[in-house]
């Protein structure tokens, strides 16, 4: 379903992606380890279009179409959808004049969400991203994702800051979702695969991909060693060999 | 205000102006031209009075309709502004106390030529349901209108009064006077929302001043969103007794080549007083805003704060905001922030990636920022104010 090939990304002149591939087929997760500002948060906005992130070689794929040069909402309405790590605050502009653009006059998908996430309604008459704890800002992206139920999600760090109650709350529906779709999920705890069933796992590393295999191994390997372990890894050409020992 | 910073508005040449045409009779409100009822419905004011207390309507110089729903009888009065001085003599003590004759040319111009206005008087203890409603409107272009009007809310009332000012579609020029004399006496509440629509070649020289007694409460929403070749106002409150409140929010959106100068003084000389000044101003085109509050602390305990935030649509336009606190005591408490800036790039693209394109992203943050529900006004008057934004961003 997406197809990102030999992607090279530049943002304030400093190059963050390096010669990255990576495929995502339809019905599977995939989901993203690296060290901060490996690249990660970078590879999703690439994808989605943001301005900030200039394209200086490579491909990117969307169902079977070169989104490369696409707008951000063409994107979008081609089956795309993001959560994003850390949204601007917008005055004004109220949580539910979005997920009314979803979701029309069909009602009855919130109340269930609104339900299943403990969310008050008032909720949705806040500004957006206005005096948001770390917690609502991550419930409200998902309410967002889950109005919008797109075929592809990009998912970045839906972890980050979120109390264990949460987690669990988050956690549970994300699986549900993503048991029906396509995504990318970027973690760097790793604390939201305990509730997920996902497929596959890449380690990012100075803007590329160091190692992919299976998830839990990995995550497992990185809590053991650090990703100092995944540098060297990446350093002495074991790619292939790792990729062996993490998919066992 | 500033006199260098003063001589900077346009200035517009008070002899070249139309006077005395006289060209209305009274009539009631229904039989008016339906362009007259739309503009009027523009500013708030609805022809059909329907969630109106009273209304008071003035074309050019003549008072057209003044009435009060039966069910208000008795609890106000709504007429015409030199009706009303013969009708009480005790009305010319409150007719030029808070704003003198002299201030300036303007204030001469309309003591001097003098085109009626309204009386609007709340009775002590009466508490009114439905908001009044007033409209000044001007029919002929160039034309001069200069009206004086008077508000005494009594003690213990609670009342809310829309003023429109706007012009017929046809008037392209001319000048607005109007001195608007406001008491909030002892225990009562007024709000007042004022809306304006005006034309590119028009000016308008609103002066406006409240006296707010013990435990009263003076709340202002302005709204202008036309185009206005100038327009300078500068409405003071006094806060003089002890607990008293006021309260100015001002939504503006300034385009074109309009000259604004908008500002706010509140002065706290009532023990415990409270003012705030809450203000957001949008500049485009080759527009120029000045927004300006003063917060006087003269009083122990008085408190006071000034919010204004600007936005910036185009790279010819500019927006200067000026808040300034005097504090004249020991245990005033005054504070401000001012805020300018553009719409950011991060949040345009944070819409596109929930399915708004570019334009429909910049919309939506642009009717953000006026958003009405900062003003914490009654759910029925936040829905009108909602109701003349929403329809006058559409309509330019």
């Amino acid at each position: 379903m997406l197809r990102v090939e030999d992607l090279t990304v530049e943002t304030t002149g400093k190059t963050i992606i390096k010669d990255l591939t990576l495929e995502v087929p339809k019905g599977e997760t995939h989901v993203l380890f690296g060290p901060n500002g490996s690249g990660k948060s970078t590879l999703i906005k690439t994808i989605l279009g943001f301005s900030n992130y200039k394209v200086v070689k490579g491909r990117i794929y969307f169902k079977e179409k070169d989104i490369t040069d696409m707008p951000i909402n063409e994107r979008v309405k081609l089956g795309m959808g993001v959560v994003f790590q850390s949204p601007p605050a917008l005055r004004g502009v109220k949580l539910k004049d979005i997920l009314n653009s979803f979701l029309g006059q069909s009602r009855d998908g919130l109340e269930n969400l609104i339900r299943a996430l403990s969310l008050k309604h008032e909720f949705l008459d806040r500004d957006l991203n206005v005096d948001f704890s770390g917690g609502e800002v991550k419930l409200s992206e998902m309410l967002q994702l889950f109005a919008q139920r797109p075929d592809f999600a990009l998912i970045d760090e839906p972890d980050s800051g979120v109390d264990v109650e949460n987690l669990e709350r988050i956690g549970k529906v994300l699986n549900n979702y993503l048991a029906e779709s396509t995504g990318i999920l970027i973690t760097h705890t790793g604390y939201i695969l305990r509730y997920l069933n996902v497929s596959k796992g890449h380690v990012i590393i100075n803007g590329t991909i160091a190692c992919s295999g299976n998830p839990l191994s990995i995550l497992t390997q990185i809590l053991h060693e650090g990703y100092g372990w995944c540098e060297k890894c990446l350093l002495m050409g074991k790619r292939e060999l790792h990729e062996r020992i993490a998919g066992r | 205000m500033n006199v260098s910073q003063e001589d900077k508005v346009p200035a517009p040449n008070i002899r070249e102006f139309i006077r005395g045409v006289k060209r209305w009779t009274p009539c009631p409100l229904t039989s008016l031209p339906s362009d007259v009822t739309e503009r009027s419905l523009q500013v708030g004011v609805r022809l059909d009075e329907e969630n109106r207390s009273g209304t008071y309507f003035q074309i050019d110089d003549v008072p057209i309709f003044h009435g009060i729903k039966r069910i208000f009888g008795g609890k106000l009065e709504i007429i015409g502004m030199r009706q009303a001085l013969q009708r009480h003599e005790w009305l010319k003590d409150y007719f030029w106390r808070l704003t003198d004759r002299g201030a300036d040319e303007f204030t001469e111009l309309a003591d001097k030529d003098w085109d009626d206005g309204y009386f609007v008087r709340i009775l002590e203890g009466q508490k009114l349901t439905f908001p009044l409603q007033a409209c000044l409107f001007i029919s002929t272009d160039k034309f001069n209108q200069n009206v004086h009007n008077v508000i005494v809310a009594e003690s213990g009332s609670d009342a809310q009064i829309i003023t429109g000012c706007t012009i017929h579609p046809s008037v392209s020029r001319g000048l607005h006077v109007g001195i608007t004399e406001i008491y909030v006496k002892r225990g009562a509440k007024l709000t007042f929302t004022m809306v304006h629509n005006w034309a590119s070649e028009f000016d308008a020289r609103p002066r406006t001043a409240i006296l707010v007694e013990e435990g009263a409460t003076f709340v202002s929403n302005y709204v202008c969103l036309s185009p206005v070749r100038s327009l300078q106002m500068y409405p003071v409150a006094y806060c003089i007794g002890e607990g008293a409140k006021a309260r100015f929010n001002s939504i503006l959106y300034v385009r074109d080549g309009s000259y604004i100068d908008v500002g706010t003084k509140i002065v706290l000389d009532g023990k415990g007083s409270r003012g705030e000044i809450v203000s957001r101003a949008i500049a485009t085109d080759s527009a120029q805003a000045y927004l300006r509050g003063l917060l006087v602390g003269r009083s122990d305990d008085s408190k006071g704060h000034i919010e204004c935030r600007g936005l910036l649509l185009s790279d010819r336009a500019s927006i200067h905001a000026i808040p300034r606190l005097d504090a004249e005591v020991r245990g005033v408490e005054l504070t401000h922030e001012a805020a300018i800036g553009k719409i950011a790039k991060e949040q345009i693209e944070y819409l596109m990636a929930r399915g708004f394109s570019e334009e429909e992203a910049e919309a939506l943050l642009v009717r953000g920022f006026m958003d009405v529900s900062i003003f914490g006004l009654p759910a029925t008057l936040n829905e009108e104010i909602r109701r003349i934004v929403e329809s006058a961003s559409r309509a330019h």
